[in-house]
């Protein structure tokens, strides 16, 4: 997985409405890239939805949040729809899994492993946090312990 | 700002929504989730002294903070676990017209439910709960504590 101190690599992805998104998109602002396995999946809607809940305490330290799968737009607008979130989520599709590999986020089976990236202002990776296994992840008290 | 970072769950207060006697079962619980309906009766039955905790995900359950607030709002005239029992048991009636069917056959005051149910206070307190859940690490419902916080079982 990507180290602490490092450049976080840059993208371009686009989002659930199909627009594309790069990570110098946030420079100046903080951003935690939730790499997650699979749209509609009970786990990853289950974090998603958590995640969604703090949103706003997320803000108050300066955090956006981004979701990144192995998923079509089209499925991201769908599961945000079913969610009812307004997370923006990345399409990782086409090179399959890029970004996540670009990361060390990968999961040998396909798809993204659960791992979360907090990229600081200045485009440095500043916390990472790797689930034990994709089936779990990890509560948002995780994050905010990261954030202080 | 709030402090959403890592605690234990808060021990049994007075002010906790409390039910029974035995072992106690602090119970992180959505009011709109379909795992809560169909453990709630069974962990009432289980000879357990529950602690009943609101962890609404609007998110996933669209209506869970109105419940959560009407819920509260009922325990305000004593009507609490009444009330989440209703919820439970009927979880295809949980619309207004509805949340008022059931002040009424508890014999709540409606003007005071309808105040109550909306009132910051109310809010405040479902969202108290909900804070201490995702500082415990709650990540799914029902997430069940005993007494010391530890993880249980139903």
């Amino acid at each position: 997985m990507i180290a602490v101190g490092d450049k976080a690599p840059d993208f371009t992805l686009r989002n659930q409405d199909g627009d594309d998104v790069s990570l110098a998109d946030y420079q100046g602002r903080k951003v935690l890239i939730v790499f997650y396995p699979m749209d509609f999946s009970p786990v990853c809607s289950d974090q998603l939805s958590i995640y969604q809940e703090v949103k706003p305490e997320l803000a108050e330290k300066g955090v956006e949040l981004v979701g990144i799968s192995i998923d079509h737009p089209w499925a991201h607008k769908a599961f945000q729809e079913k969610l009812g979130i307004d997370t923006t989520l990345l399409a990782d599709f086409e090179p399959k899994g890029e970004v996540a590999k670009a990361y060390g986020s990968w999961f040998d089976a396909g798809f993204a492993n659960r791992t979360l990236v907090l990229v600081d202002a200045d485009g440095t990776v500043a916390w990472t946090y790797e689930s034990p296994s994709p089936g779990e992840f990890p509560g948002a008290n995780v994050i905010f312990d990261a954030l202080g | 700002m709030s402090d959403l970072g890592s605690a234990p769950v808060p021990p049994v207060g007075i002010d906790d929504h409390l039910r029974g006697a035995g072992e106690t079962l602090i119970v992180y619980a959505d009011l709109g989730c379909p795992h809560c309906a169909r453990d709630w009766f069974g962990l009432n039955e289980s000879g357990r002294h529950i602690v009943f905790r609101h962890f609404p995900v609007r998110s996933k359950h669209p209506r869970a903070p109105e419940l959560h607030g009407a819920a509260e709002a009922a325990g305000l005239q004593g009507a609490f676990f009444e009330f989440v029992d209703s919820l439970y048991a009927d979880r295809g009636h949980v619309d207004d017209p509805h949340l008022w069917q059931r002040a009424e056959r508890f014999g709540l005051d409606l003007e005071r439910f309808e105040r109550d149910r909306r009132s910051d206070v109310v809010a405040a307190r479902v969202r108290r709960d909900f804070e201490s859940g995702i500082r415990a690490g709650v990540t799914g419902t029902p997430a069940l504590f005993d007494a010391d916080g530890l993880t249980a079982s139903a």
